[in-house]
């Protein structure tokens, strides 16, 4: 068994999400390799990946402006056929790698198995843990071919930086594009304002839904969120009404999260928003109604009105920090 | 110009495993997979707009022909339904392979696909099935465009907004907030009766039933469970202190 992992970069950064799956790799192999695909300079990000416990990480440089899935195929399938020992690839969810993952599944005739969000090995096999029927069940997946690729839930693994002090193996790789893959190309990229960390990669989520009771009512989430250092998200019914932007719907339809504190302002917990959130570490609920669905997964049910409580905490969070 | 779109008729309602498989039990009622009717209506848009034969294609039970029908109501012109039982079952692999074949037949300059299934199933297909043949791929369009051989899409992703231009033949995933699908008249229901719906099986396509289905995917579900349940679990309820205990909660657990 030897374990490749996706490692993805934007605009100068390694997504933490695919740190998380190089940290559970790392957990499972020490052996470890980890492919880094982009047009930068990478040996830098080659040495941070050795922080979260990357033993090899092969390099390739695409040229490309901006990432597609295409250059990240070919550099993978090139890799597997230099390297055929490498039998498990893990991606952590997102827009480009779920792409690259299921475009590599068809070329390899790979087995693919996503939305995991957990794996480990049975017999020397890997079995992915994989919810389903909106949350109410958890399949163990398996693969049955040479190849096996993982897409893992965003979020769903913690990126650790402390790996025993070690110097990855740098390889840096040349690989031929196909020419479909030159046939696309990004012509245009605007970058969202940076305000505070994004939804996939906060901590610290504060959502509010129908309870928040209006659009100036997420100002309490927005400083709720503030003092505790995360990202505000919203439920889709509160998106509907015009509350908060669509990029920040937490739901079946929206974002898939799992930030270690998920504070849920007057969310009833409907299905739709609880596989969404539901693998958070630690939910604090506060709703007014005390028969609200969102009490049964909750770490912390609060029986009570956001716009009494949230104001109090935010008063005692901001004396802490002084 | 032609311009196939990749659906998926889904279960209506509350899903549910077949014991025997660990596979979704697709018998009882279906329906047309929501983002499939943006992927049909942005197809109609591109007709009309200037000059298109619109394909539907799906693999699915017999049943998948309402999915159809709800499609060629909307104004599809005509689709294929590999419906075989050799196919039941299939994982992203063995159904790329199954699509992949019928579009090569078909050979159009742009496939569209609609971006979330409601079933969980084949959220990522689309690459699997570009890959398959040689095409290049873009997901998550919010805006479709053609021009001069080219297809222009503009998406929104996790760090922000592009823009990608493909050479044709390409294939597009198409998000729903792409457009707002047209209901079907009962004109167009009518009308949808009269459409060519044409079926094939595995060996039409030429591919051999063992590389299909449950036994021919590569992947495996070797059990279902219940989930971990939360436990400790706290209840207050606010006489005035719950900030303070919320507060107390979080700072015991190092949150703060």
């Amino acid at each position: 068994m030897s374990v490749l992992v996706f490692l993805e970069q934007h605009e100068h950064a390694l997504s933490l999400g695919s740190l998380g799956v190089l940290t559970k790799a790392a957990a499972l192999d020490p052996d470890v390799a980890a492919v880094l695909v982009g047009n930068d300079e990478l040996e830098p990000f080659a040495r941070e990946a050795g922080r979260y416990g990357a033993a090899t990480v092969f390099t390739v440089v695409d040229a490309f402006p901006s990432p597609l899935p295409g250059p990240r195929i070919d550099a993978v399938v090139e890799l597997v056929r230099r390297f055929p020992n490498f039998d498990t690839i893990l991606f952590s969810n997102s827009v480009l790698a779920a792409d690259v993952a299921a475009g590599l599944a068809a070329r390899l005739e790979a087995g693919i198995n996503w939305d995991l969000v957990d794996l480990e090995f049975r017999d020397g096999q890997p079995v992915g843990k994989q919810p389903m029927l909106q949350e109410s069940q958890v399949a163990d997946v398996g693969w049955r071919s040479p190849q096996r690729i993982a897409l893992f839930r965003a979020g769903s693994c913690a990126a650790d930086p402390s790996a025993p002090e070690r110097e990855p193996t740098v390889e840096s790789l040349t690989v031929a594009f196909a020419e479909h893959t030159l046939a696309a190309r990004v012509i245009e990229r605007t970058l969202r304002a940076d305000e505070g960390p994004s939804l996939g990669d906060a901590d610290v989520i504060v959502a509010g839904g129908i309870g928040v009771g209006s659009k100036e009512g997420f100002e309490i989430a927005e400083q709720l969120a503030a003092a505790l250092g995360g990202a505000v998200g919203a439920t889709r019914a509160a998106v509907y009404k015009g509350w908060y932007p669509a990029s920040a719907q937490i739901g079946q339809t929206g974002k898939t999260v799992s930030p270690k504190l998920y504070v849920a302002l007057g969310i009833s917990g409907a299905v739709q928003h609880k596989v969404g959130m539901q693998n958070s570490k630690t939910i604090v609920a506060i709703n007014k109604d005390p028969h609200a669905p969102i009490f049964e997964f909750s770490d912390v049910a609060v029986v009570g009105d956001v716009h009494t409580v949230v104001p109090e905490l935010i008063d005692l969070l901001r004396k802490h920090a002084g | 110009m032609k311009i196939a779109v990749c659906v998926k008729h889904v279960p209506t309602g509350t899903l549910r495993m077949r014991p025997d498989s660990g596979t979704l039990d697709r018998s009882g009622p279906g329906e047309l997979n929501a983002t499939d009717k943006n992927a049909i209506e942005e197809a109609l848009r591109l007709k009309e707009s200037g000059d298109a034969e619109v394909v539907l294609v799906t693999m699915g039970p017999a049943a998948a022909t309402e999915s159809l029908r709800t499609g060629l109501g909307m104004g599809a012109d005509r689709a294929l339904l590999v419906d075989d039982e050799a196919v039941a079952g299939s994982d992203l692999v063995a159904t790329s392979l199954v699509l992949g074949r019928v579009l090569e037949r078909e050979a159009p300059d742009l496939v569209l696909f609609g971006q979330q299934t409601a079933d969980g199933g084949g959220a990522v297909l689309w690459a699997a099935v570009a890959e398959r043949l040689q095409l290049p791929f873009v997901s998550q369009a919010t805006q479709l465009s053609l021009d001069d051989g080219l297809v222009r899409v503009e998406r929104e992703t996790e760090v922000g907004n592009d823009t990608i231009e493909a050479k044709l033949p390409a294939v597009v995933a198409v998000s729903d907030a792409i457009n707002e699908p047209r209901y079907t008249s009962l004109k167009g229901m009518m009308g949808a009766k009269k459409k060519p719906l044409d079926t094939l099986t595995a060996s039409d396509l030429g591919i051999a039933a063992d590389t299909l289905g449950v036994a021919g995917s590569q992947t495996v579900v070797l059990g279902v469970g219940a989930p971990p349940a939360r436990t400790g679990a706290v209840t207050i309820e606010d006489d005035g202190a719950a900030a303070q205990a919320i507060f107390d909660y979080l700072l015991e657990r190092d949150l703060v």
